[in-house]
């Protein structure tokens, strides 16, 4: 590594945007911890307002704050050791997102491989089968709760097929649009990347029918058992994700309509797209363990 | 670069430390935030002491006597928290903000920016966290852990505002961890090599990966409770095919890394200081690093140690029994090179050195009481007494705090430039010393008598030692007051000038800079030997 490199150690100005950040996270758990319950319980109160305020104060931030950054970065006031730390959080940041979801995943293998066959009396469990819930019977999908819900499993074929491909074919779609970028091919760039939102977006919106069709025609909710729990946490949280990670190329589409981002200098472009090629994968893992086996 | 950026850059430079409210507010420096840290983790030490003067009142006699048995729930918990997440863990981040740049020559933390969003959103959770004592139905009373049933089917409204709370101190610690992780990996001097960087950079490096693979975890854990509280799941519910057992897991394999997380920035600060005051160089710096790496490793396969009792099958009990004993391997590695530095050594007992020792004999001790509680059948009697509450207070007061003031006594003259008042500090330990022992040790004995922990009251046979205990914890508590006179002292910037080593035997890049450290720590990168 060169002495040159470090010689321009470089430390960000003061700034206010995070201590808005700070007030806006403040607000939206507050007013989400009371919006919860007034949801639940039917009342009324002022939870909502406060959850609104504080997304709002957090959009605000995140737009002053992106385009402070975007301007120091188009100054050329960064150094290349700091395009290094950023990709390095990045890394890291997803890292966590990872443990995030193997936290649900874990939940599910644990009540497929665990506690449904135990609560039908597996292992050294016998009693408890037959004490508590005699009629109950472990199959996965658990179609039916020992406390007597019932549900239908949702099959891999059909929307969850196409699905899985449209959002596969958008991972390599946006791994198009980086080579375009890195060979400064801003036309081919602004296809492909494109290309990528329009096919991300399809998967919003047929991961929203799939949900219609589910609450309305198969009887599978959110309260359906532990089956209709994990299927919707998991694929709930992963279409937050893919929203988030949406909109995030949304911005980079019009950052490049308005000639940001050199062959060398794309930060942001790159972050985006490895959370892009991130939720892929996730879905993969999803299709895999929730729709398939 | 062109020349308008030169000028922005240059600009940079020259900017001085702004003062008044927003320089604490804006601040991207990592002394600032340090220090906010700091104060941040001291006064919640202080409320969370103070509610567990409650809990010792109450305790005082058997029979109700102070306070309802739901409230002292609510209090056992937030104190638990509060001492966990607000305490031991930001006092930490705040030493590594401070130390970290300074270790290893460079000139901030690698991401200011997001430094000060991570400290700044801390307040606001810890003050939603409080607030809800104060709401109908009261706060969280199902204990730090926050099992399921009781955080789920039994626990009251305001269950919604810790669930959010706890998201936010989690992603104030992966973004503290994210910084401190890559200012490591991207911000080492020249030459600063893997194996010459000072045990403390090690042991946190190890911690903020640790943090970035399990608060998200606790994330997943607090989000499952909300649902089957609020939204109709039933993960945690046998009836809808759920498990609580499955709650303790997860909770768990969050929580028994975050335990790591608590104690290994100590090892780190300890094995800062046990060379300086024996004026030898570090006994076995290498193995010191091998056996931190495996100890975050390990910590990842013993998670159920925690649920013996719960029911589980008998060879995982065997696995984690076995897991949890070989994790005794390396910690006792530490214990040994510590001493083996000071064999020999020429030894002052200035007052860093103090904690430090005190920290060796009574860390060893909540570890010698670990291992008994790791061996299953002796757990099952001791599970849930006062035995385990001894345990984790002799491993977090007299082990994690205890090595958060050697840091402070250790590195105060260096931020300041003055010495602390070294009377005060004496009496400050001594008197911790003596009432953390007398606070802490009986509890050995009435765990083993039996009585049950989160109980506002107990049989009569505890009575005595109950009372020792309460006097004890009165006493401690009272000389953290001495610790803060001291401190208000030290930022006032009373004190003898120090010199840039500070200690005789103090070796590091932290001791060639001036005290007090100045604003910007390396504008240009040091030169490592
Ligand atoms: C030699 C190392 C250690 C061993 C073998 C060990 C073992 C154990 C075991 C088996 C338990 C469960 C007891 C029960 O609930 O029945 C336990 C509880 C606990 N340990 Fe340790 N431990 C060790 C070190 C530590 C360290 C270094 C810390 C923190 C700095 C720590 C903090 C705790 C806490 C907080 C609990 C109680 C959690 C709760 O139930 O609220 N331990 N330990
Ligand atoms: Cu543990």
């Amino acid at each position: 590594m060169a002495q040159q490199e470090y010689e321009k150690y470089y430390v960000p100005d003061q700034s206010p945007w995070p201590i808005v950040g700070a007030v806006a996270l403040f607000l939206i758990a507050f007013g989400a911890g009371n919006f919860v319950v007034e949801q639940t319980k039917g009342e009324s109160g002022s939870g909502g307002w406060i959850l609104t305020a504080g997304l709002v104060t957090l959009i605000f931030m995140l737009v002053g704050w992106f385009r402070h950054q975007i301007h120091e970065s188009m100054a050329g006031m960064y150094s290349a050791q700091l395009g290094r730390s950023y990709r390095q959080g990045m890394a890291w940041f997803i890292f966590s997102e990872v443990m995030f979801f193997a936290a649900f995943f874990g939940a599910l293998f644990y009540a497929r491989v665990i506690a449904v066959p135990w609560l039908d009396g597996a292992g050294n469990n016998a009693m408890t089968g037959e004490i508590l819930w005699p009629s109950f019977e472990a199959i996965w999908p658990l179609v039916q709760t020992p406390g007597g819900i019932e549900t239908t499993a949702m099959p891999w074929t059909g929307l969850p097929l196409y699905n899985t491909i449209i959002l596969m074919i958008s991972s390599v779609t946006c791994h198009y649009a980086h080579v375009a970028l890195e060979k400064n091919d801003r036309k081919k760039l602004k296809m492909w990347l494109g290309l990528t939102i329009v096919l991300g977006c399809i998967f919003l919106f047929l991961q929203v029918e799939e949900y219609i069709h589910a609450y309305t025609e198969m009887n599978l909710t959110l309260q359906s058992g532990i089956y209709g729990n994990t299927f919707f946490l998991l694929t709930g949280f992963h279409g937050m994700h893919v929203t988030l990670g949406t909109i995030i190329l949304i911005v980079l589409f019009f950052r490049i309509l308005k000639g940001h981002f050199t062959p060398e200098n794309h930060f942001a472009f790159q972050a985006g797209s490895w959370y892009w090629h991130f939720v892929d994968v996730v879905w993969v893992m999803l299709f895999f363990f929730v729709y398939i086996l | 670069m062109s020349t308008a950026a030169e000028e922005l850059h240059h600009d940079d430079h020259h900017h001085h430390a702004p003062s008044g409210i927003k320089r604490w507010l804006y601040t991207t420096n990592h002394k600032d935030i340090g220090t906010l840290y700091l104060w941040f983790a001291f006064i919640m030490f202080l409320v969370g002491g103070a509610m567990a003067m409650v809990i010792r009142a109450e305790l005082f006699q058997p029979g109700l006597q102070i306070v309802e048995p739901n409230f002292f729930n609510q209090m056992t918990t937030v104190h638990g928290l509060i001492m966990v997440f607000g305490a031991v863990m930001p006092a930490f981040t705040g030493l590594a903000n401070w130390l970290v740049p300074m270790m290893i020559g460079a000139p901030d933390m690698a991401l200011p920016r997001m430094n000060n969003w991570s400290f700044w959103i801390l307040p606001g959770a810890f003050t939603i966290l409080l607030a809800s004592l104060f709401m109908e139905g009261g706060g969280p009373a199902f204990g730090w852990t926050f099992y399921a049933p009781l955080s789920t089917t039994y626990s009251n409204d305001t269950t919604a505002l810790f669930v959010f709370s706890v998201h936010i101190m989690g992603i104030s610690s992966i973004m503290g961890a994210i910084n401190v992780i890559v200012t490591i990996f991207n911000m080492r001097a020249p030459g600063m090599t893997w194996m010459k960087m000072p045990l403390f950079v090690w042991t946190w490096l190890i911690t903020a990966f640790l943090l970035i693979a399990v608060m998200p975890v606790l994330a997943g854990a607090v989000t499952m409770v909300l649902t089957d509280k609020f939204f109709g799941t039933s993960f945690f519910d046998a009836a809808g095919g759920g498990d609580p057992v499955m709650f303790q897991h997860i909770f768990w394999f969050f929580g028994h890394p975050e335990v790591y997380i608590m104690i290994l920035p100590a090892f780190g600060i300890i094995s800062a200081i046990i060379p300086t005051f024996s004026r030898k160089k570090l006994f076995g710096y290498a193995s010191m690093v091998y056996a931190t790496t495996s100890i975050a490793l390990l910590s990842f396969i013993v998670w159920a140690h925690h649920m013996f009792t719960t029911g589980m099958p008998v060879a995982a009990e065997l696995f984690f029994m076995f897991a949890t004993m070989l994790i005794s391997v390396p910690t006792g590695v530490k214990v040994f090179n510590w001493v083996a530095t000071m064999w020999r050594g020429s030894l002052s007992f200035e007052v860093p050195m103090l904690f430090a020792l005190a920290f060796i004999v009574l860390f060893t001790i909540g570890g010698l009481s670990g291992l008994m509680l790791a061996i299953v059948p002796v757990d099952f009697q001791y599970h849930d007494t006062y035995f385990v509450v001894a345990h984790f207070h002799y491993v977090l007061v007299t082990g994690a705090i205890f090595s958060i003031m050697a840091a402070v006594y250790y590195w105060l003259p260096k931020w300041t430039g003055k010495m602390f008042d070294i009377t005060l500090a004496k009496w400050h330990f001594w008197c911790s010393l003596i009432s953390v022992n007398v606070l802490f040790f009986p509890m050995h004995f009435v765990g083993l008598a039996g009585m049950p922990r989160r109980i506002p009251d107990y049989a009569l046979q505890f009575a005595d030692f109950n009372q020792w205990i309460s006097i004890g914890g009165f006493a401690f508590g009272l000389s953290q007051l001495i610790f803060l006179a001291l401190l208000i002292k030290a930022c006032r910037k009373q004190g003898e000038p120090v010199t840039d080593q500070v200690w005789e035997g103090a070796e590091g890049l932290e001791w060639e800079l001036p005290s007090p450290a100045p604003y910007h720590t390396f504008e240009t990168p040091p030169v490592i030997k």
